[in-house]
């Protein structure tokens, strides 16, 4: 027998409060550190260094999808996220010279506790469970 | 690490407790916790006030800009989490104060990172 349609659950309730706040942690923690290496070095590395204010604000906007309920935004911008990780992170690995410490992205963001990495994975899973089915 | 960074880490270590108890006792934040975490906040911002004071004297490997980041952005944190807390009274609410009070200690260690041996 079929289930009953369920409607989506909404994404900042729940284990999603805590979600949305850890995200709206990191999206600050990216964006002061994008600020500072545009005020003061951007010139030096600008494409790492680019890397590194795409990463902010796709987590500021990742951060506003979650915290609103707003599934369509939210499931790219994670989606984008765990690509950025992964491709930095192997980036970082095998040409570690050209990564001078980009982004929190560099060594899937193991200045930050591996959160970055995590977080997405978190983010996908928990877009799964609230999804409408 | 200085005598406001030890205080700080025991009020964060004694607000965790506090919040992991009522988690665990499954009842919503109480006056314990809404107080713990207020003065622990009080402590953030002592360490705001005494890092900006200090900052001036400190040396030119220490980037000052990243320093007061870190001091502005620990000020932050416990009341941001706390409001966003405040709409899911429940262990979720208390889960958002968890990853709160464990961002902070994480704070004080960047920041002795940033200068050593001083905060």
């Amino acid at each position: 027998m079929a289930e009953p349609a369920r409607p989506a659950q909404a994404l900042n309730r729940n284990a999603g409060r805590i979600l949305v706040f850890v995200y709206g942690v990191l999206a600050f923690a990216a964006t002061g550190r994008a600020s500072f290496e545009l005020a003061t070095k951007f010139d030096k590395a600008p494409v790492p260094y680019g890397l590194s204010v795409l990463a902010a604000l796709v987590y500021i906007v990742a951060t506003w999808a979650l915290a609103t309920d707003r599934r369509r935004v939210a499931l790219p911008a994670v989606c984008f996220e765990l690509a950025g990780v992964l491709a930095v992170g192997i980036g970082s690995l095998v040409w570690s010279s050209d990564f001078p410490e980009a982004s929190v992205w560099s060594d899937f963001g193991v200045g930050y506790g591996y959160v970055p990495l995590v977080l997405p994975v978190l983010g996908l899973l928990w877009l799964w469970r609230t999804r409408p089915r | 690490m200085g005598l406001i960074q030890w205080v700080l880490g025991i009020t964060c270590a004694v607000a965790l407790v506090v919040v992991l108890v009522q988690i665990a006792r499954d009842v919503p934040a109480s006056n314990a916790v809404d107080g713990i975490l207020a003065l622990t906040e009080v402590v953030v911002l002592v360490q705001l006030v005494a890092g900006l004071f200090a900052v001036g004297d400190a040396p030119a490997s220490v980037s000052k800009a990243v320093y007061v980041g870190y001091l502005v952005g620990a000020v932050l944190v416990l009341p941001v989490g706390w409001l966003w807390s405040q709409a899911e009274r429940s262990r979720s609410g208390l889960g958002v104060l968890v990853v709160a009070v464990l961002v902070i200690p994480f704070l004080i260690l960047r920041l002795h990172q940033i200068w050593p041996g001083h905060g």
